[in-house]
């Protein structure tokens, strides 16, 4: 990260530190996220890419420390300078909504089908701030009007399932915000929607950002939808970061495969919005029994004899100190377009430099 | 797929490529050995209880009532007429085991077929047989059982000489019968969740009759759900005959059931309390086998439990 | 309206079906009512018997037997019981008994719903670990016991060895309070034993689901302590289940409260349903069937209308 950012900043936010999050499942110990750094900086966005299954998701939980009981989670999470990785329960519901809150993928499913809407932002009011009925009413009313919800004391009488997909991901963000978080977790917040609401969530989340100086982890597994939108990109791949830039350095030379892969995967506005990332041929590989060597190995077109056996360390570009990536045989591609692609725009071109790429 | 299953998320996509793999078998577990054992014994002894070295269960043998259990080489003593209780205990067993597997043989065979036919012929007829299963359930099912039990015995002082059925055959009925609703409501749950299965479809499509999808398609699948209601269905009749016999309409003495049994052990409460506790003890093992062995079923089968 | 139309219609179904099915049943005996209330075989007795035959209208066909027997039912009128000084009405004795049998019912299903719902979030929220096993090898117990059995068990330990409560018997709650609550004791546990366990095990099941769902990692994101997730989000969404069955269970609740009833010398409903056909009392037997049916059918139609009420999805689609 840059050395030279203002005064409040150089503490970083969240400091994590060799991050291993397991799983015991009846077939074996899950190796869901396996040894992630990385530093986020006040007001920064950090996106996290990668296909389902690659553990992004599992990381923010388990960043968040929202673990099932079956997980078992080692290494150093540190918030605002305070170790949360093994904090008791109470502990992390003092942090859970009121410092660090999340925005689910799911809008249909993450909203609570049987209270009002009113209830659900207002509880949260309730637990972390000493607020008077009236008080929370009015919260309510304000954060549902400044997440663009129109008619918010009728929709505060509500129920989710009298709204749409696009509001009530809207819903769930003021919820999210209610008690002024410093740290935003968005697991795929566009993913369940139409695709015209996408861009329009996505404004939002980062107006709110900006407008309240929050961090935020931006998960998703669609490049695009990060483009422009995160500062620091991390790519992940089997439970690990495979390469981590800022995004314009990212955009400018992605050097791992798999990133390159992703690049090429971004879905056009004619797919529906599920549609599976099948431009990188096979599957991720089985997070119980992991292959030796580099775990993108199997599906890697330049993969070579050494990567099959030795599993590459993150390592820093020559030029760049701030772009890592793990790859023995990195490709060097350059973005024609400028960096800024959006869910509403084009994807971007990818041109070969036909010096590097192809097979090594 | 949802994220909140972070577990599946994380292990859904290392599925082996092939899937076909077979889950590696269960073992039963200790509690479906000894559910078993008890149950082989039971049958065993109410099956060969004829050829045991067992005194007349309805005869006085003891030298005096209410006999502690061990004294005079009676190992469960003798009840409040001297008989003994352990030849009352299996005959018991025979006759509260009989009445139950008859009951629900019974309730299978007409409630069964009715719900097969009523859940895959979705006309009128399967609609207005599923609304009188619905509209019978109204009646408690004791209530009915009872009643039944009553009219089938009909009138033993006033028409001594009207044909009877022997009164074993009249629980059975009764309670087969009482079953038959609720057991035609189930199968025909069952039988709908199947009938819309595309092998169905595909079957009527290469021109099955419908007598051969409902018997070799559907049928065989609907059985594993079946036998997890057949036993269960054996637990509820074997209280249930013990409801019956507490209300006096079980057996005609001497014979014994457990449900008789008990109901003659009350009345000796406070000074013999083993002559009840032993059918009850006996009772409660029998259903607590029948339901476990049922839960496993069910479980291995995924047995639609929505149909209930 | 509609929806109360179709309910209306539904319940004159049951009650036609049901009460014909009886009078169906009842047909059948080959005993005749007369020879059990007059018992003298002689010519006297001949002709009290033919009297007693057209003062009940037994020699009128069936469906004209059912229509006049229809017609005072709906006007509150449940018939006879049979007897050789023109019988007794039903009516009075129904009055007598069912309050009875209603208040053990209620002490029933309150209890069993005070118990095992607490019980059922508990096992769900400590779900695969040593206390949600205990609880349901302990419900797994308590579902193999049958009612008269924990009865029979719950008189010997408490009434007989300890004292504490009588062994037969019934006080009303108007006479005296305590001695009330003192005698529902043995009943009311005997029948909520099984009943807890049942809601339990449903409830639990049904938790472990809801457990999963997305908007509990919502609620618990939120910084909400566990025991108001629990309550607060996943209790209402789980409980539609137990609530059918809650509705359900009143028929085998009736059947049980019968039994028990009998074995404890409570001279409720059960009793008096009991004793009817025993009696052979089958006029009486057809109203007291048809007030029953006619109640579980009611209760179960509260209870169509409480889902609605448990989750605002329903309520959207029914009306």
């Amino acid at each position: 990260m840059s050395e030279n950012q203002t005064d409040h900043a150089n503490q970083p936010v969240l400091e994590v530190r060799d991050l291993v999050t397991q799983f015991s499942s009846e077939r074996g110990t899950v190796n869901a996220v396996r040894g992630v750094s990385f530093d986020l900086y006040r007001g920064r966005t950090l996106g996290v890419v990668g296909e389902s299954g690659s553990g992004k998701s599992v990381l923010s939980r388990s960043v968040m420390g929202l673990m099932p009981g079956n997980a078992t989670r080692t290494g150093s999470v540190r918030f605002e300078g305070s170790e949360v990785l093994n904090a008791s329960p109470k502990v992390m519901r003092s942090y859970w909504g009121q410092k660090m809150s999340m925005v689910f993928q799911d809008p249909m499913t993450a909203l609570n089908p049987v209270l009002r809407i009113e209830r659900q932002i207002t509880e949260s009011l309730h637990e972390h701030i000493d607020m008077s009925k009236a008080q929370a009413k009015d919260t309510a009313l304000a954060l549902l009007t400044s997440v663009g919800i129109p008619e918010p004391a009728r929709r505060m009488r509500q129920y989710p399932h009298e709204m749409s997909g696009g509001m009530r991901q809207r819903i769930m963000i003021a919820i999210a915000l209610a008690c002024g978080p410093r740290m935003l977790f968005a697991d795929e917040p566009t993913t369940a929607l139409d695709v015209t609401v996408q861009a329009q969530i996505l404004d939002l989340l980062q107006s709110m950002q900006r407008d309240r100086e929050m961090s935020m982890i931006l998960v998703t597994h669609d490049l695009g939808v990060v483009a422009g939108r995160a500062d620091d990109i991390a790519v992940m791949y089997a439970g690990r970061i495979v390469e981590k830039a800022p995004a314009e350095r990212l955009f400018a030379g992605m050097r791992h495969p798999y990133t390159q892969a992703l690049m090429r995967s971004i879905p056009k506005l004619e797919m529906p919005s599920h549609t599976r990332l099948d431009a990188i041929a096979g599957r991720p590989p089985d997070l119980v029994n992991l292959p030796e060597g580099c775990s993108f190995a199997p599906r890697c077109p330049n993969a070579q004899e050494k990567c099959l056996v030795d599993d590459p360390a993150l390592t820093a570009d020559d030029d760049h100190a701030d772009h890592v990536f793990a790859c023995h045989f990195p490709v060097n591609e350059v973005v024609v377009a400028a960096p800024g692609i959006r869910v509403d725009g084009q994807p971007p071109r990818i041109a070969h430099d036909p010096s590097l790429g192809g097979s090594a | 797929m949802t994220l909140s299953t972070a577990t599946e998320a994380a292990v859904a996509p290392a599925v082996p490529e092939d899937a076909d793999e077979v889950a590696p078998k269960k073992r039963l577990p200790i509690g479906a050995w000894l559910s078993i054992a008890w149950l082989v014994l039971v049958v065993f002894l109410a099956l060969f209880a004829d050829l045991l070295p067992l005194h007349d269960p309805n005869v006085s043998v003891a030298s005096k009532a209410e006999l502690a259990p061990g004294e005079e080489g009676l190992w469960l003593g003798a009840d409040g007429s001297s008989r003994d209780m352990l030849s009352r205990t299996i005959y018991g067993g025979r006759n509260s085991l009989g009445i139950a597997v008859g009951a629900v043989t019974i309730g299978f065979v007409i409630g069964g077929l009715l719900g097969l036919f009523s859940g895959y012929f979705r006309n009128w007829i399967g609609k207005s047989l599923a609304a009188l299963f619905d509209i019978l359930l109204a009646i408690p099912a004791l209530v009915l059982a009872l009643s039944l039990v009553s009219v089938l015995k009909g009138d033993p002082v006033q028409a001594p000489d009207a044909f009877r059925l022997p009164t074993i055959l009249i629980l059975i009925l009764a309670l087969g019968v009482v079953s038959i609703p609720l057991l035609a409501r189930i199968t025909r749950g069952n039988t709908m969740a199947w009938a819309q299965r595309e092998f169905v479809t595909a079957a009527r499509a290469q021109g099955a009759t419908n007598g051969r999808i409902l018997f070799r398609e559907i049928l065989p699948n609907v059985l594993p759900a079946m036998a997890y209601i057949a036993l269960l269905g054996v637990a509820i009749a074997v209280v249930a005959e013990g409801g019956l016999a507490i209300l006096g309409a079980s057996l005609d003495p001497p014979a014994a059931t457990w449900g008789i049994m008990i109901n003659d052990g009350k009345s000796a409460m406070e000074d013999a309390p083993f002559i009840m506790f032993t059918p009850i003890v006996a009772t409660f093992l029998t259903v607590m086998a029948l339901n476990y062995l049922g839960d496993l079923i069910r479980d291995r089968f995924d047995v639609r439990e929505s149909a209930l | 309206m509609r929806l109360i139309a179709q309910r209306l219609i539904q319940l004159v179904v049951v009650f036609v079906v049901v009460t014909l099915f009886t009078a169906g049943l009842i047909s059948l005996v080959p005993g005749k009512p007369e020879n059990l209330v007059i018992p003298f075989d002689n010519t006297p007795g001949q002709t009290l018997r033919q009297e007693f035959r057209e003062s009940n209208n037994l020699d009128d066909p069936l469906p004209v037997r059912w229509a006049k027997w229809a017609g005072d039912f709906v006007q509150g009128d449940l018939g006879n019981f049979y007897s050789a000084s023109g019988g007794t009405p039903v009516r009075t004795r129904f009055d007598q008994s069912w309050p009875v049998s209603v208040s053990l019912i209620l002490y029933t299903q309150v209890l069993s719903l005070l118990v095992a719902i607490p019980l059922a979030l508990w096992a769900a929220y400590r779900s695969g670990r040593w206390t949600d096993k205990i609880i349901n090898t302990f419900a797994f117990g308590a579902i193999s016991l049958p009612s008269f059995a924990v009865a029979l068990l719950l008189t010997y330990y408490l009434g007989v060895q300890m004292g504490w409560v009588p062994t037969q018997g019934y006080v009303r709650l108007t006479e005296d309070p305590g001695e009330h609550f003192r005698h529902v004791i043995v009943p009311v546990l005997a029948l909520s034993l099984g009943q807890i366990a049942v809601y339990m095990r449903l409830l639990r099941s049904d938790l472990v689901a809801t457990l999963q769902e997305d908007f509990i990692l919502m609620a618990k994101s939120k910084g909400i302590s566990n025991g108001r997730v629990l309550w607060r989000h996943a209790l209402r969404p789980s409980s539609l289940t137990l609530l059918t069955v809650t509705g359900l269970s009143m028929g085998n609740l009736i059947g049980g409260t019968l039994v028990i009833e009998f074995l404890l010398g409570i001279p409720g409903l059960g009793v008096l349903i009991g004793e009817t056909v025993l009696r052979r009392q089958y006029e009486a037997l057809q109203s007291l069937v048809a007030v029953v049916a006619i109640a579980f059918v009611l209760i179960n139609f509260t209870v169509d209308a409480l889902y609605s009420v448990l989750d605002p999805r329903i309520r959207e689609r029914t009306t």
